[in-house]
């Protein structure tokens, strides 16, 4: 089988994230955000204004490329890109086309971000629909299926009873993230440790959803710097390659209801694609950035990439295994969407990149390959598998 | 008084769609089938996923079903829904539409007696002069 021909051949090479509050709590706009975090990620690779010449964001980013270029005083911007649909599925795959980007000479410097201020423009736990609903939002919200957790909790219920998950293990997801945060300033729920036995008394929202099973509803923004791993060389900080991306979704995933699969986070076949891309199995990957909704999907995540066998993720969870520093998989060694912060999981690419740098605060010792899983449950999904 | 109240978001039907609503109207469930292979499909579609053939049927449909999955909503998500909190979500299969599913409510059946394969039939809720919704209930034994 011949070598994926992306395989190392592009690096990210900048990182950059805004502070990050709680929903409602900034006094700046989202785009003020996204031009923030796409400003810290230039100078973190050591780069100018002028060496950028692509944006590149998912999940229908309000922050136009071409208002942001002439915001931030971009001479020439060459490539501008939104991957349709999905919402923090694309965080990969808004990477993963930056990468065709520069690996094609389409552009030199792409970055990635994604900006999302829900105090501005509405949370996510919260009805966003009109009084009027048509297409597929005819067949839910009029039945009161209005929000992701809902729809993820049917999924979740579907993999409690054919597998036997429990609430429990779903809390175990929620603890090691929060675990996690507790060392990590930025983290918006840094100073705030939490026990399984907190998760299990906290309200039910959906069940079988509680409160701490659900993501963070944040404002702020992160963004990467993506070139070629010939351009990388010449940069500030190491890069960090890219040695596998992938994007797009299984048969009907997108049809919630009728035939899609209800016990899978939809990365079946994304998956496989990244391994063989990557050219690695999942024994070799150190630490994992497992993008959580809602927890009972990370368990599905965890399965479909194939760290354990469908239906054992939440035995697997449990007992420390995703937990810094002594488990075997680390996942979410910033605290993730569920306790760091919600950009639609773009912090989970930062923190890739950190543990590669060897500068996380849960730094996973000499951890040399880090999978990304952006978004289950949704479609399409995408996912990349970084080493340094 | 209907399951939801009709201050939620409600189905504006489509050109694609319209058929679906206004059998519920007539208090008949009706399933896209494809003319030409005969496969079920819902929500509704231009052109069937299995031969890519744009001949349709409506099929009337028993509306007997069996419950996929469930979920109950304590959080309220909508304004309307402040006061009407908790209730049931529900994903339904229907046999004799090829197993399509569609999600609903079970309005007549407290959260802790839901179960997963629980039997259940149609029943129409007109929420507005414009929109009736098709819900379920405990089948009849
Ligand atoms: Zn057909």
């Amino acid at each position: 089988m011949s070598v994926w021909p992306m395989r190392d051949q592009t690096a990210i090479v900048g990182i950059g994230e805004t502070e990050y509050t709680k929903w409602g709590q900034t006094r700046r706009s989202e785009f003020q955000l996204a031009c923030e975090a796409i400003l810290k990620a230039i100078e973190d690779a050591g780069l100018n204004v002028k060496d950028i010449d692509g944006l590149c964001s998912y999940a229908g980013d309000r922050n136009e490329p071409s208002l942001l270029a002439t915001a931030l005083g971009i001479p020439q911007l060459r490539f501008s890109n939104m991957l349709w649909g999905g919402g923090g599925g694309g965080g990969s795959g808004a990477v993963h086309n930056a990468c065709m980007a520069v690996f094609s000479g389409s552009a030199n410097h792409v970055v990635a971000f994604r900006a999302l201020a829900q105090g501005q423009f509405g949370r996510f736990g919260q009805s966003r629909t009109g009084q009027k609903v048509s297409g597929g939002q005819a067949y839910g919200a009029p039945f009161g299926l209005m929000t992701p957790a809902q729809r993820f909790a049917l999924q979740t219920r579907r993999h409690m009873h054919l597998y036997g998950t429990t609430s429990r293990q779903l809390g175990a997801v929620a603890v090691a993230c929060r675990k996690h945060a507790q060392h990590n300033p930025r983290a918006i729920m840094y100073g705030r440790p939490m026990t399984l036995e907190d998760h299990q008394n906290s309200r039910m929202i959906v069940d079988p959803f509680r409160l701490y099973d659900c993501c963070l509803e944040s404002d702020g923004a992160a963004a990467a710097v993506i070139t070629s791993a010939e351009r990388a060389k010449n940069c500030k900080q190491r890069p960090v390659y890219i040695m596998g991306v992938s994007q797009g979704t299984g048969f009907q995933q997108g049809s919630f209801a009728d035939k899609s699969k209800f016990d899978t986070a939809n990365f079946e076949e994304v998956a496989k694609d990244l391994y063989e891309r990557a050219g690695v199995t999942p024994r070799d990957i150190d630490v994992a950035q497992i993008y959580e909704n809602f927890t009972g999907m990370v368990i599905m995540s965890i399965e479909n990439h194939g760290f354990c066998k469908k239906g054992e993720g939440g035995p697997f969870v449990e007992g420390g295994r995703i937990e810094w520093p002594d488990g075997e998989l680390p996942i979410n060694t910033s605290g993730g969407n569920l306790s760091e912060a919600y950009t639609h999981g773009f912090e989970l690419v930062t923190e890739a990149v950190r543990q590669m740098r060897g500068t996380s605060t849960c730094q996973v010792k000499d951890a040399e390959i880090c999978l990304v899983a952006s978004g289950p449950g949704v479609t399409p999904v995408s996912d990349m598998i970084l080493r340094r | 008084m209907p399951y939801l109240p009709a201050e939620i978001p409600l189905p504006q039907p489509t050109v694609d769609d319209a058929p679906f609503w206004e059998a519920c109207k007539r208090q008949e469930l009706v399933i896209q089938r494809c003319k030409n292979c005969g496969t079920f499909r819902h929500m509704p579609m231009p052109v069937c996923y299995n031969c890519q053939s744009f001949d349709f049927e409506w099929a009337k449909v028993s509306g007997e079903g069996t419950v996929y999955s469930y979920a109950n909503v304590t959080y309220p998500t909508h304004p309307a829904l402040k006061d009407r909190v908790p209730f049931n979500i529900v994903v339904v299969e229907l046999p004799d539409a090829g197993n399509v599913r569609m999600t609903s409510n079970v309005v007549d059946t407290p959260f802790e007696e839901l179960y997963i394969g629980m039997p259940v039939e149609v029943v129409f809720e007109e929420v507005t002069e414009q929109i009736t919704l098709p819900r379920f209930k405990r089948a009849q034994t």
